[in-house]
């Protein structure tokens, strides 16, 4: 199999700094899905975590010149599209019930 | 077909009729339906066992035992069968049962007329009628033990059968109780039956001990031969069912059940069950002169023991019920010293006289509105002429006047023990003899202050004072000529006249060999076992010596309790020996050692075992688990906030935990 070079080596940047992108990213939406309360907001920064992983698949995905990080991707982001359906659905669902999506205030798990 | 492959019928037609009756007992059907089958099932048994025993005799088996084998109740390396056995000793229980389990049906008809529980009373009776015929026919240990035990349940809801006061029904667990401890070792004779010989069926056993003497005497357990071990397990079951010492106890308040029941179960049949199985087991006590020996210790000592008793009781049923105990004691001596068919003849003799004596003494009672004290009756002997003819009867015959049933059986006994030629054997002969006294004293004792003298209840048992019905003074005149006759069949002194020995003798025949009772015996004086061979001239001797203590004891009863004085007269006499009378009318305190020894002792042990062990290390234990438990999961469940995101922080924690796992 012949060796296709997605983007021209000497213009490269280090992988090193998309994992560090990456792991800011992860970071940032890790604190964000553990200390806010909207629903919504959680969803954003969980969405934030994932795409920091695609991010990290990519980088390595070209460092390594192999396409099955990328096709990782796409089966993320599918997942997370249907994950991000669901639970806004479940979020509708709650705040028809409770008029709120506090999840300081949806804690009937707990009984 | 011929009528003794009926067999099997004679036991079940009872049990048919103790079911029946049961499902009457809630329909409340007609009392005539009740009656008709409380005396159709127990007739036709009777009339089955005729005809089987008729074909036994007259249709050339007699020598031969049949058995008839119904279908095989276990296979694998244990076959038991539920299989009947007809042979000599079978028939004579078979006919006793029967035929008085007959006519005391017929009694309870009328004495039990008027009570709320008649077809409850009849279905028990019944189908203690199906666990004795059982208990007599059964071809093996097994069988006999479910007849056994059968016959103990029957006894126990009869004795509390009026179970609406408080004292009948913890006479009953009294009686189960302590058989309950005869029972067990019962079993373990079986068992070890069962490792030596791998079958319960008494023929291969008794067949197999007769001909390899060895097989019996070889060293077993504790020091015991296989014989003496066994025979003494069974033993120790019969003190149970027979009321022997130390078990004997549970038999006088056995008297708590209706009269009729005392008459049928703990006079007539079921108490001398025991003596049926150490007859039937002869084989084995004849491999072991030394229980033989212990056993004839512990019957004598019975006999003695519950006549004493006797003599102070004021209840009339509790002197029948020591009378009972101590003639069985008789048995037991009987047994001992190797005289089985005397035991046997005892056994018949006594079922007619002691069935009678307690129809009587119930038709007493009956006619007295259920007085049983005797120093509240007297006189009855002109309001109940039926009773107090066929009373007296049935007490000259325990009392062992000739011509009457019990002296030909006592005196056999008695001959027996002397003739024995066992250690001991003229100790035996000795307390027989006093016993003897002792009984016709107490006997006439009872029919003086019962029947003579003045009447000392209210006016108002006097007014009510009344003969039974026909239904109940038949069946006394009845067992009154059993009483008079059964003991007909065995005459002492004339040579060739003793036919109820030689009617037993297939199943008694004597085990020789080493280590067994003839062998030992034969030291002494040369003999077979249980023929007196004293000599005509000793037999008439000691025939005079028993016959003049009888005499001396009813002359000694007449002249304290005879006469229109005699009740006071009593009175005084047993003021006289105040320790004494003390002593014996307390049963010599025997209830009170053993409430001491054993009662209390075993509630304490409970006490400790239920609020020590049971409730403190079981429970706490079990507790203790529920606890930790509980405490685990409460401390687990502050975790639960249900706020989301702490559970996605544990999450978090977790992921971390783990990639840091893989990097290690």
């Amino acid at each position: 199999m012949s060796s296709v070079h997605l983007v021209n080596e000497s213009m490269a940047v280090p992988v090193g700094w998309y994992l560090m992108l990456a792991a800011v990213l992860f970071g940032i939406g890790t604190i964000g899905a553990l200390t806010r309360r909207n629903g919504i907001s959680i969803f954003l920064s969980i969405e934030l975590m994932l795409n920091a992983a695609n991010l990290a698949l990519i980088a390595y995905s070209r460092q390594l010149d192999q396409r099955t990080g990328q096709i990782l991707v796409f089966f993320v982001l599918a997942v997370a599209a249907a994950e991000a359906a669901v639970g806004l659905a479940l979020f509708i669902a709650v705040y028809r019930q409770r008029r709120t999506i506090d999840i300081n205030r949806i804690n009937l798990m707990r009984h | 077909m011929q009528a003794i492959d009926f067999l099997w019928l004679i036991p079940a037609l009872p049990f048919a009729g103790a079911a029946l009756n049961g499902a009457l007992a809630y329909r409340r059907a007609p009392k005539a339906a009740v009656t008709a089958v409380a005396l159709g099932a127990p007739l036709a048994s009777l009339l089955v066992a005729a005809a089987c025993i008729g074909q036994y005799l007259g249709g050339g088996l007699y020598p031969q035992a049949v058995e008839r084998i119904g279908y095989a109740w276990t296979t694998g390396a244990l076959t038991v069968n539920v299989a009947f056995l007809l042979d000599p000793l079978a028939a004579v229980m078979l006919f006793i049962v029967t035929f008085v389990g007959f006519l005391i049906h017929i009694y309870s008809v009328g004495y039990m007329g008027h009570d709320e529980g008649y077809a409850r009373y009849f279905a028990y009776l019944n189908l203690f009628m199906a666990a004795m015929l059982t208990l007599v026919l059964g071809n093996n240990y097994l069988v006999m033990f479910v007849g056994w035990e059968g016959v103990g349940l029957c006894s126990y809801l009869l004795i509390g059968f009026y179970y609406d006061q408080e004292f009948p029904p913890y006479a009953g667990k009294k009686a189960f109780i302590v058989n309950r401890i005869g029972d067990f070792a019962f079993l373990i004779g079986m068992f070890a039956l069962i490792a030596r010989f791998g079958t319960l069926d008494f023929t291969p056993i008794f067949h197999r001990l007769a001909a390899q003497p060895g097989l019996g005497t070889a060293a077993y357990a504790g020091g015991l031969s296989f014989a003496a071990f066994v025979g003494l397990c069974f033993f120790i079951g019969a003190m149970g069912k027979s009321a022997q010492i130390p078990l004997y106890v549970w038999l006088p308040d056995a008297m708590a059940g209706p009269t009729p029941v005392s008459a049928l179960i703990h006079a007539a049949t079921m108490v001398t069950a025991g003596v049926y199985m150490a007859v039937r087991s002869n084989v084995i006590y004849q491999l072991t002169p030394g229980v033989s020996l212990f056993v004839a210790i512990i019957g004598t000592a019975t006999a003695l023991l519950a006549a004493t008793i006797g003599m102070a009781q004021n209840d009339i049923k509790k002197v029948l019920a020591y009378s009972t105990v101590s003639q069985l004691g008789y048995m037991f001596m009987a047994v001992g010293v190797g005289a089985y068919s005397a035991a046997l003849f005892h056994v018949l003799t006594h079922a007619f006289f002691k069935a009678l004596l307690f129809l009587g003494s119930g038709s007493v009672i009956h006619a007295m509105g259920g007085e049983q004290d005797m120093q509240k009756m007297g006189g009855l002997k002109a309001r109940l002429p039926v009773t107090y003819r066929t009373f007296v009867i049935g007490s000259l015959a325990l009392a062992g006047i000739p011509v009457f049933a019990g002296f030909f059986s006592k005196d056999e006994i008695l001959a027996a023990a002397a003739a024995s030629g066992m250690p001991l054997h003229w100790l035996f002969w000795g307390v027989g003899w006093i016993t003897a006294g002792l009984t016709a004293f107490y006997m006439f004792r009872a029919v003086y202050l019962t029947f003579d003298g003045k009447f000392r209840g209210s006016h108002e048992q006097e007014h009510h004072l009344h003969e039974s019905p026909p239904v109940m003074t038949v069946p006394l005149v009845v067992l009154a000529v059993g009483a008079v006759a059964a003991g007909w069949v065995e005459i002492p002194l004339l040579r060739g006249t003793d036919w109820f020995h030689r009617f037993l003798e297939p199943v008694l025949a004597v085990v020789q060999g080493a280590g067994s009772l003839a062998s030992a015996a034969a030291g002494a004086t040369p003999r077979a076992i249980g023929e007196g061979e004293l000599g005509t001239g000793a037999e008439l001797v000691l025939i005079l010596l028993s016959v003049g203590i009888a005499v001396a004891g009813i002359w000694l009863a007449r002249s304290i309790y005879g006469g229109a004085a005699g009740a006071e007269r009593g009175l005084v006499f047993e003021e006289r020996y105040p320790t004494l009378h003390r002593l014996l009318a307390n049963k010599w305190y025997v209830d009170e050692i053993y409430d001491a020894c054993v009662v209390r002792p075993l509630h304490g042990l409970s006490w400790v075992f239920y609020r020590v062990v049971d409730a403190l290390v079981i429970d706490g234990s079990v507790r203790a688990g529920a606890a930790v438990t509980r405490a685990t999961g409460d401390l687990g469940s502050l975790t639960t906030t249900g706020n989301v995101r702490n559970y996605a922080l544990y999450f978090f924690i977790g992921v971390i935990v783990l990639f840091w796992w893989i990097a290690r």
